[in-house]
């Protein structure tokens, strides 16, 4: 019988959706490991954010009120701790850009096993089982490990938040943090993009993908954006190469947009980029490539080559 | 000042492909470098162009096979590669991070840099987890997901950006020496030259088996075992359009009109 310890996430005052996440997972462990669920929040209003975070399911919840944001040095150390000072076998993180910050160190730390971007979990045997992608998506694997002890950083928005009120033990745990240790100093945060346009705001997008291979093909896809009177927007890789300024980003690290008619040309639908547009009413998928992701949540599709489609539809509206 | 890179040889996999037991059928591959892995080596490149006396060194876990990838490192402008191989490592399907971590220590060990940089992710396994874990393990500060750096050498901080998610940056100031992970579009890595080819011809690449780093089998055990792999089930119900392109185009712009776009 092992108890389970997650680890909340917050930024700019705000908890961060995958918080409520991770109850839900950690439960589903304690559950099969009959143990209890441990729930850590560290830094900022933590009184604020553990009774927004007191919900079904949560046995008890340690506030670490150091610090306003966050500071990997600060979370490994206190994560560190919290685990020797409960009964802790697995510890839960989100697979947040965060997350990844410092469970990995909190792992290494403890001499843990660490699993990250995990879809899928099982704790019910001897030891865990944990369902991960590999290869962009292209497969899941399940991936098994005999302990009862890991760290687990899990996917955002896999699994349903908690809800309900819960009756969790709430107490200041008091972290012995070496500031000495703490060698990083986040002085501030940047919004990216601003620039010429504003894709949530638009009704119809036309995005693009790694699909259209050369940056002159873009302009393809911008005369069928004004075609059809919508804005264009883009994925990851097409911002990466140069060829769209970063404001024209659909994705977890870009806009998240919820247009009328999202028409992807050329997007495989990597999970990062269908975060961002999984919201869209109507989604239009062309893709030569039948097992694209993008297919899955897709509306409507065509498989074929947009640089046939693109220029018949095109003439469409001419 | 050295600036060790971590790489990696990846398979990339075609559209369609087979999987056999817990991998996928080798003709459905082609290898690459990890893309990840292209910035961080541009990056080390671009530190030492600005810089006196800057060494870049590239290391990689990986059989012979992956030397050829690894000299796209050189060819890029790496000065020099170290590549961990061990004939206890063949029958390994999932390297996990904790012996990743231990391979990478004791080169790190050797080689003694001011700087790691390896990148956010391979794109094979995704981890995403070496980087820090290795950090943690030799007592390096660190700085996940970085996508922007302005390297203060003299001051002994590196001036980063980190990359969240919803198109925020976090602006953060690393002591060095430091572990980073760098994410694809922080620069633009350039494409190897001819010339930059040939010299790397004669670039050093130097192998190093377990006895080499004074490890044993046992030390680079995976507690993870991969023990299946399938594809995902497909949940598609779209509406497929089909006829050839200007069929499709045709059925597709009628629905459009339907939505009222573009009247």
């Amino acid at each position: 019988m092992t108890d389970v310890l997650a680890v909340a996430e917050h930024r700019r005052g705000d908890l961060r959706d995958v918080s409520y996440e991770v109850i839900t997972v950690g439960r589903e462990l304690a559950d099969e490991t009959g143990g209890d669920l441990h729930l850590a929040v560290i830094g900022g209003d933590v009184d604020a954010f553990a009774e927004d975070l007191n919900r079904e399911g949560v046995d008890a919840i340690h506030t670490v009120d150091h610090g306003e944001e966050f500071n990997h040095g600060v979370y490994t150390q206190a994560v560190a701790q919290l685990y020797d000072t409960t009964d802790a076998g697995y510890v839960v993180t989100p697979n947040s850009v965060n997350g990844l910050d410092y469970a990995p160190a909190v792992a290494n730390r403890l001499d843990l096993p660490v699993v990250t971007d995990v879809i899928g979990l099982d704790a019910s045997g001897d030891g865990l089982v944990a369902t991960r992608e590999m290869y962009g998506s292209k497969v899941e694997t399940t991936v098994e490990l005999d302990a009862d002890r890991a760290v687990v950083t899990i996917r955002g928005a896999e699994w349903p938040p908690a809800e309900g009120t819960g009756d969790a033990d709430v107490t200041a745990f008091d972290a012995d943090i070496d500031e000495s240790a703490v060698r990083s100093t986040v002085t501030g945060f940047e919004e990216a993009g601003g620039g010429d346009v504003d894709i949530s705001e638009a009704d119809v997008l036309v995005s693009v993908g790694r699909g259209i291979e050369e940056e002159e093909n873009i302009e393809l896809v911008q005369d069928l954006a004004d075609a059809l009177d919508a804005t264009l927007s883009s994925s990851r890789p097409i911002v990466d190469n140069g060829w769209l300024p970063k404001n024209r980003q659909v994705g977890q690290s870009g806009k998240v947009v919820t247009p009328d008619v999202y028409i992807a040309i050329g997007i495989s639908g990597a999970v990062q980029h269908v975060a961002g547009m999984k919201g869209s009413d109507t989604i239009v998928a062309i893709n030569t490539d039948p097992n694209a992701p993008i297919f899955d949540l897709a509306d409507y599709g065509i498989v074929d080559d947009l640089f046939d489609v693109v220029p018949a539809l095109i003439e469409e509206f001419e | 000042m050295k600036v060790l890179v971590t790489v990696k040889e990846v398979a990339e996999v075609e559209d369609d492909f087979e999987i056999e037991g817990t991998e996928i059928g080798s003709q459905y591959l082609t290898y690459d470098l990890n893309e990840w892995d292209d910035y961080a080596v541009e990056e080390g490149v671009q530190i030492a162009e600005d810089g006196d006396d800057v060494e870049v060194v590239a290391v990689t876990i990986g059989p012979e096979r992956s030397e050829e990838t690894i000299r796209m490192a050189l060819a890029k402008g790496a000065d020099r590669a170290v590549r961990v191989w061990d004939e206890s490592l063949e029958g390994t399907d999932l390297l996990d991070v904790d012996a990743k971590v231990r391979l990478l220590e004791a080169v790190v060990e050797e080689e003694d840099p001011d700087l790691v940089l390896s990148g956010v992710q391979a794109g094979d396994d995704a981890f995403g987890a070496t980087g820090v874990a290795l950090a943690d393990e030799i007592g390096f500060e660190w700085a996940a997901v970085v996508n922007q750096l302005d390297l203060d050498a003299d001051a002994g901080v590196a001036h980063v950006h980190r990359e969240l998610e919803g198109g925020v940056d976090e602006v953060t100031d690393v002591e060095l020496p430091a572990v980073l992970t760098i994410q694809t579009g922080i620069n633009e890595p350039r494409y190897a030259s001819l010339r930059g080819i040939r010299q790397a011809q004669s670039k050093e690449i130097a192998p190093k088996d377990l006895d080499d780093l004074g490890l044993s089998a046992a030390d680079v055990e995976s507690d993870l075992r991969l023990t299946e792999m399938y594809e995902p089930e497909t949940e598609s119900d779209a509406t497929y359009f089909d006829g050839g392109p200007e069929e499709e185009a045709g059925q597709l712009a009628d629905l459009l009109r339907d939505k009222g776009v573009a009247e």
